[in-house]
């Protein structure tokens, strides 16, 4: 589930009233404009996707003083991708007036590929990468999965379900390789973590 | 001649163009300039900072140096998957590795490597470019050398095995970094666990040669096991205090899944005495091999070229 436009610091203990009613609505109005700009990002690796698409951008706060702050998530630990990720997204922010927008990272909760959303999931079918499964829930005592992976996994370029595990790795921390053995061409999965 | 576009210009057509701030991002590590920015990293109460320090260190080094020798591997793997598949199990090994750091510095300022005034090297790459051998605290297991592929992956195995157990209950520590680090980690693990397991058994019922040489490789890596699992007094302090695992917590949880990886492998385990450390000193104490030395040496060489370099 995305958090969307959620978390803010704006105070909220300046009593009721009118005045504290307009701080929440502009703290609410910069706090929309800020996410509407963010989430005009795409991953630099998968440019199908936005980082809201992806699961990545986790919230947009916005500071007592204003300040905007945008928290993200790794989608691995070793993710390249996390300072072009700050760098598009400070440069959209600033293009759209927060001069002084910050970038956080988030790493609680873990990121999980279940997160990348419907539009995302067609995005990448339709860029010809197969979209992840449910993630697995490992519970219990740790163990070592003996038998391949089994992925209800179909071609993304001509939909056959006749395909072959090439490596549980990829071009990318968050993909593997197939085969199709229908079409024989070779395409992405996004893992499922 | 026409000008051939093939696309309409974006910030991504350079890698130079849309960077701001530094251009920071082709030496040392990943890049995030603080890979904890905005991250709450306030030491719990009742816990010693230096010996949280301490064993983060302990995690990071691990990881740093078996993602150092994975890599290796780069280019010369036996098939262009397998190579990828490594280069990818040394990156997550990586980029634990550079949270644990960061989280250790932030612990305990006192033990990153002073720098000349001025330069701009982070904490987590001091620690990693200008430590000396003596003050790693990895176990030797990931330090020795590479041998051929079925030694990387039992090494992969027993490494991935055990930590992976150690995160999942690390999950619940008080510091909340290194909670959520044992999170994100945890998943990564299991899936280099499943690989390295899969070929195990592909390797043991494979040719009469690929079993030799899966033979050999757990022979010769079995009396750096134990090391893995004996626990250290500062695994023995943050455990007790509520940040740590110790790991003799989770060993029969490890010694059932490697023996349910054994059985399927139709492999008994070694029977090989342990390799000794010096008075009682191990890799957790910051005695190694000397194969330790040698991998920095090369690790190193050009970050302590330039301290002040920016990159």
């Amino acid at each position: 589930m995305i958090a969307g436009s959620t978390g803010r610091r704006a105070s909220a203990d300046g009593g009721a009233g009118a005045a504290t009613a307009d701080a929440d609505d502009r703290v609410s109005e910069v706090r929309e404009r800020a996410w509407a700009a963010a989430s005009r990002v795409v991953d630099p690796e998968l440019p199908m996707l936005t980082l809201v698409d992806l699961g990545v951008l986790r919230g947009i706060e916005v500071g007592d003083d204003g300040a905007v702050v945008a928290a993200i998530t790794p989608t691995y630990s070793g993710c390249p991708a996390m300072a072009t990720m700050r760098d598009d997204l400070l440069r959209e922010l600033q293009d759209a007036g927060f001069a002084d927008a910050r970038i956080r990272i988030a790493l609680d909760p873990a990121w999980t590929s279940d997160w990348i959303t419907p539009e995302g999931r067609a995005a990448l079918a339709a860029a010809g990468i197969s979209p992840p499964g449910a993630a697995p829930r490992r519970e219990g005592p740790v163990a070592v999965r003996l038998l391949p992976t089994r992925r209800a996994v179909r071609c993304p370029q001509c939909g056959s379900e006749d395909v072959a595990l090439s490596s549980e790795f990829g071009s990318t921390a968050c993909k593997a390789m197939y085969r199709c053995l229908a079409c024989r061409e070779p395409f992405d999965h996004v893992k499922e973590i | 001649m026409a000008d051939v576009r093939t696309h309409e210009p974006d910030a991504h057509d350079s890698v130079y163009a849309g960077l701001l701030g530094s251009d920071a991002h082709w030496a040392f590590g990943t890049d995030f300039e603080d890979p904890l920015a905005g991250v709450d990293t306030t030491v719990p109460a009742g816990v010693e900072p230096a010996a949280l320090a301490a064993y983060c260190l302990m995690l990071g080094d691990d990881a740093l140096v078996l993602s150092h020798r994975i890599s290796e591997w780069c280019s010369r793997a036996p098939d262009l998957e397998e190579d990828i598949a490594l280069a990818n199990i040394a990156l997550d090994l990586l980029g634990q590795a550079r949270l644990l750091l960061a989280r250790a510095a932030a612990a305990d300022p006192g033990i990153v490597p002073a720098l000349p005034e001025g330069s701009p090297v982070p904490d987590e790459d001091r620690l990693a470019f200008f430590r000396e051998d003596d003050r790693f605290r990895n176990v030797r297991l990931a330090e020795v050398p590479n041998g051929d592929f079925a030694e990387t992956i039992v090494r992969i195995l027993l490494f991935s095995v055990a930590r992976a157990a150690l995160f999942s209950r690390l999950a619940g520590s008080r510091d909340a970094v290194l909670a959520a680090v044992a999170v994100k980690g945890g998943k990564e693990l299991a899936y280099h666990g499943d690989f390295a397991g899969r070929w195990f058994v592909t390797l043991a019922r494979g040719t009469e040669e690929s079993r030799r040489r899966l033979l050999a490789a757990l022979d010769g890596l079995w009396p750096l096991w134990p090391e893995v699992l004996t626990t250290h007094p500062v695994e023995r302090a943050v455990a007790e205090a509520g940040v740590g695992v110790d790991p003799a917590d989770v060993r029969a949880e490890v010694d059932a899944a490697l023996d349910a990886v054994l059985a399927a492998a139709g492999v008994e385990r070694p029977d090989r005495a342990p390799l000794a450390g010096v008075r009682g000193r191990t890799g957790r104490d910051g005695c190694h091999t000397e194969a330790l030395s040698r991998m920095l040496a090369e690790m190193q060489v050009v970050a302590r070229a330039h301290p002040r370099g920016l990159w």
